[in-house]
């Protein structure tokens, strides 16, 4: 059994996207979970989905952080509970404080629309035991604000913590400048909490989950999910 | 009384929306632009009447919300 829950925010538009992902993927029903709400039901996995919540306001995932629903979802994360924040949501992670830096307007400054490839640099934490370390994955991002930025002590420490779950390479795993497609610090895609059970991306693995998707890399996120959730039990 | 708060980006974050800016004034003939950097610029009206304590509340405000301190700095003045 996994019971998952999937906040909704006004401006999310992933939500459904990853509750179909999650649905097919698993067999097990998904519950969403609306941002007004005081509470999250007791759940095994809290999926912050993609999407432009409260309009990008202020800053992307100010507003949301501060929502009702998140003071319990900060409760629960640091009780142990799993959280995945996908895009929009790893924003929203990073404003709440459950992981550190912030996400800034692209180098570009221009929205991105594609797939990427990744390499999986810690295929050690809840959502990425399914991959092999060093494996190179092709996922899409879509977004504005995804120049991950933290000053040079936090990306020492994520670093020699192994923290860092995905770098954005190209196809044979290199990473460089050339390989990152928004301005993000030494490629940063993905980073993960100390205990890798709070995981935020901007890439989206809902969005290729099945061959009629185009590709399958991302599925593997939430079966480590229910890999990492029977070994525990 | 009114606080007028400031938000700017802090030194050594990069900020392309102020390269573009810079660009584009650029492109409008305006020489010798050296650099821009843009921010925010909010204005909150309070009810509170002590100056101690409207001080106070526009910190945490700036702390808890208004500003990402990881990335900006931010400034105010208070005007009655």
């Amino acid at each position: 059994m996994l019971r998952t829950s999937v906040i909704v925010f006004p401006g999310s538009n992933c939500d459904r996207d990853v509750k179909v992902a999650i649905e097919r993927i698993t067999g097990f029903p998904v519950t969403m979970v609306w941002h007004g709400d005081a509470s999250v039901p007791a759940s095994d996995l809290i999926v912050l989905p993609g999407g432009f919540s409260y309009g990008d306001y202020l800053r992307c995932g100010a507003m949301a952080a501060h929502s009702p629903i998140m003071r319990d979802v900060i409760a629960k994360a640091k009780a142990g509970t799993p959280v995945l924040g996908i895009c929009n949501g790893f924003q929203v992670l990073c404003e709440a404080g459950l992981l550190p830096g912030v996400l800034m307007r692209n180098a570009s400054l221009k929205f991105i629309c594609r797939d990427v490839h990744l390499k999986v640099e810690n295929a050690k934490t809840f959502f990425t035991q399914c991959y092999r370390e060093g494996q190179v994955i092709k996922v899409p991002i879509a977004h504005a604000e995804g120049n991950y930025f933290a000053d040079a002590d936090t990306i020492g420490r994520l670093e020699d913590e192994d923290r860092v779950v995905f770098r954005y390479s190209d196809a044979d795993g290199n990473v460089s400048p050339e390989t990152c497609p928004n301005g993000a610090q030494r490629n940063i895609a993905g980073i993960c909490s100390a205990d890798g059970r709070i995981l935020g991306m901007m890439p989206h693995p809902e969005r290729l989950y099945e061959l009629a998707l185009g590709g399958t890399d991302g599925r593997r996120i939430f079966e480590s999910a229910v890999v990492s959730l029977a070994a525990a039990a | 009384m009114k606080a007028r708060i400031k938000i700017t980006l802090k030194n050594g974050v990069l900020d392309p929306q102020g390269k573009a800016i810079q660009g584009a004034l650029g492109a409008l003939g305006f020489s010798g632009v050296d650099d821009v950097r843009q921010g925010k610029y909010i204005e909150v009206a309070l009810a509170e009447m002590d100056e101690a304590k409207a001080k106070d509340a526009v910190e945490r405000m700036c702390k808890d919300l208004l500003a990402n301190t990881v990335i900006e700095n931010y400034s105010y003045e208070l005007v009655s």
